[in-house]
């Protein structure tokens, strides 16, 4: 689709929108309507968008198969990560009071660092399905060319 | 050192491990850790195990006071299923490294990090106080299941998977439907507060639809009689030591949260009442021993001769919990024990001989107990086991089986379970005749016997089933705490 310049002219205006309308989401997520997975998604819909437009190999380069991997496993870690270092200043698992002298505040800090983790996770386990498919998409195409 | 801080560790350690274990590169890094997360649970389980009494072990996550909070409740029974489950899970983990070497050569942290999202999920459905969050865990495990029975090394497994896919979600989506009607007439899923509000409105047909979902869906995951097309193609044709692994526990967890909805959920009076239950459990549980064993008779794959001998022994579970007494839900907790060790003694045993031979068919045990009589003798000890002769585990549980049946009124259940003992005598034998009488296939090529890693293993297991067969105090002793703790939690 990279031959029509509508697109191109139109998805490079928004794709960044879309990417800031994800990190809004992102961060107002513990008052408003929003939070990890549903901005993870938003922000993996901009990146399928231009992948769509410019084509996988230009969409790779910009976050490998291996980067995606690692980020998903990294932000379950975040997630993990909040828990126990709950659990060391002496409070239960994912009691986020512990974490700073101001309960609300730390509320509000302890959710927003688990939601980044979600986020992250949510964003790189889309893209990387979507990859799967797209491969196994010119996987298929190879094998029929292949057989007469 | 305060039990119940580290109590929730028993899932958490390898739930957040699974995650740093798929990023470790190698072959040795994976098992090593994954194995360093067993031992760990399997200790914290078991030291879990000694502490709990009348009052259970509770966990509120967060701070977040319990009906509102998720929490973890540990009593006896569920400590006691813990404890079998992070064993099991030690002792495939320890046998299976050459196995999976040889089945699985690449991306082995993959394979690793999935078999820790499984055991997560297993602990956690056991620990957690909170029916949502028993489907929650359920997913998890089921999830990740599919994915390790998709990487056995034969193209059928992932059929197999498929097919497991498709009715282990029917399962969990009727187990969730069950508990979305529970909480549309209560308004609470902590399971401790929903025993509180059912009575007054157990009454209901919402109620009454609510437990027979319940019931299908857990049937369907633990694989009872009409339920069970699934399990013997995932386990023929899963890796073999996740066959080992969930021939122990999988099936078993499933009938553990069956246990827990009737017992604490609904209350003694509440699910015998509301639907036929015992008599309803006790046909299935029978008609899984009789046509289990008749099918295992006669199968030529010797995988799924002993996945329907688990078919069989599902049946016999389930036959403990119809008999509605102490004596046979004790007989049912020893044997969740001692079925676990046995089944994982003789898959280990196959996959010591696949690891050889790499096939699973009959002919391909021809003549193999002289060329690999260590792993054949312990499949032939862990055979006695599953046939129930005494002085092995299997007859421990057989035994209390039997007097159950007796206490309950029901002699006429002695002679069947007698029938189905002789059924294992059959096929266990068919093993060992093929073993031992028949001249080795021409074609074949001569194997010797399995390299030391494999056998060690088989062989603790093994001793583990005799030792358990001897000395009951351990399994008998945990098995009782269990059976007075539901009964007596109502």
């Amino acid at each position: 689709m990279s031959d029509n310049k509508i697109l191109r002219i139109v998805a490079r205006f928004l794709i960044p929108l879309i990417m800031l309308f994800a990190l809004y989401i992102q961060f107002h997520g513990e008052y408003s309507p929003g939070g990890g997975f549903q901005a993870g998604v938003v922000f993996a819909a901009a990146w399928i968008l231009f992948v769509l437009i410019f084509g996988m190999d230009l969409g790779l380069a910009v976050i490998p198969k291996r980067a995606m991997y690692v980020l998903m496993l990294i932000g379950v870690l975040i997630y993990c990560a909040v828990g126990l270092i709950n659990v060391i200043q002496g409070g239960a698992f994912l009691e986020f009071a512990t974490l700073l002298p101001n309960p609300q505040a730390a509320q509000q800090a302890g959710i927003v660092t688990v939601e980044l983790g979600i986020g992250i996770t949510v964003a790189s386990a889309i893209m990387m399905i979507f990859t799967k498919f797209a491969e196994r998409k010119a996987w298929l195409d190879a094998v029929e060319e292949e057989a007469p | 050192m305060d039990v119940v801080a580290w109590m929730p560790f028993i899932v958490l350690t390898p739930l957040i491990l699974s995650a740093v274990v798929a990023l470790l590169p190698g072959r040795f890094a994976p098992w090593g850790v994954s194995v360093i997360v067993a031992v760990v649970i399997t200790a914290l389980s078991f030291w879990v195990l000694g502490h709990v009494d009348e009052t259970p072990i509770r966990y509120a996550f967060g701070q977040w006071p319990p009906p509102i909070g998720i929490e973890y409740r540990v009593d006896a029974a569920n400590a006691w299923v813990a404890f079998i489950v992070s064993a099991i899970a030690l002792l495939a983990l320890v046998w299976g490294k050459a196995s999976v070497d040889q089945e699985i050569p690449e991306r082995q942290s993959v394979f690793y990090a999935l078999f820790l999202l499984t055991l997560a999920g297993l602990l956690g459905i056991t620990l957690t106080g909170d029916a949502f969050n028993v489907f929650v865990f359920l997913e998890i495990s089921s999830l990740s299941t599919y994915a390790l029975i998709a990487h056995g090394p034969d193209r059928r497994g992932l059929l197999a998977s498929f097919r497991y896919l498709i009715m282990g979600t029917i399962g969990a989506t009727f187990v969730l439907i069950g508990i979305g009607f529970l909480y549309m007439m209560t308004g609470t899923l902590n399971m401790a507060d929903l025993a509180e509000r059912l009575p007054a409105v157990a009454d209901t047909n919402a109620i009454r639809a609510g437990f027979a979902f319940i019931v299908v869906g857990l049937g369907l995951k633990m694989a009872l009689l009409p339920l069970h097309l699934w399990l013997p193609n995932a386990y023929a044709y899963a890796p073999n030591m996740v066959t080992v692994f969930l021939a122990g526990t999988a099936t078993k967890v499933a009938l553990y949260v069956l246990l827990r909805f009737i017992y604490t959920v609904f209350g003694f009076e509440g699910s015998f009442g509301m639907l036929p239950l015992a008599p309803l459990l006790m046909t299935l549980a029978i008609a899984g021993m009789v046509v289990g064993s008749w099918v295992a008779m006669f199968e030529p794959n010797l995988k799924r001769l002993l996945a329907y001998s688990s078919v069989a022994q599902v049946g016999y579970l389930v036959l403990g919990v119809s008999l509605v007494s102490v004596v046979g839900l004790t007989a049912t907790f020893v044997h969740l024990f001692n079925h676990a060790l046995m089944k994982a003694a003789l898959f280990m045993a196959l996959g010591t001989v696949m690891y050889q031979t790499g096939s699973a068919r009959i002919e391909a045990f021809y003549g193999i107990g002289r060329q690999m009589p260590w792993t054949m003798s312990a499949f032939a000890v862990a055979g006695l086991s599953l046939i129930g002769v005494p002085a092995t585990a299997g007859f421990v549980s057989k035994w209390y089986l039997i007097l159950a049946s007796i206490e309950a009124g029901h002699p006429w259940l002695v002679g069947l379970i007698l029938i189905t003992s002789f059924m294992a005598v059959f096929y266990v034998w068919r093993v060992i005749e093929a073993a031992w009488f028949k001249a080795p296939n021409e074609q074949a090529k001569p194997v010797r016997e399995a390299p030391l890693c494999l056998l060690v293993p088989l062989w603790l297991t093994v001793l583990l089933n005799l030792y358990f067969g001897l000395d009951t105090r351990l399994s008998l002793g945990a098995a009782t705490r269990a059976a007075q703790t539901l009964l007596g939690s109502f």
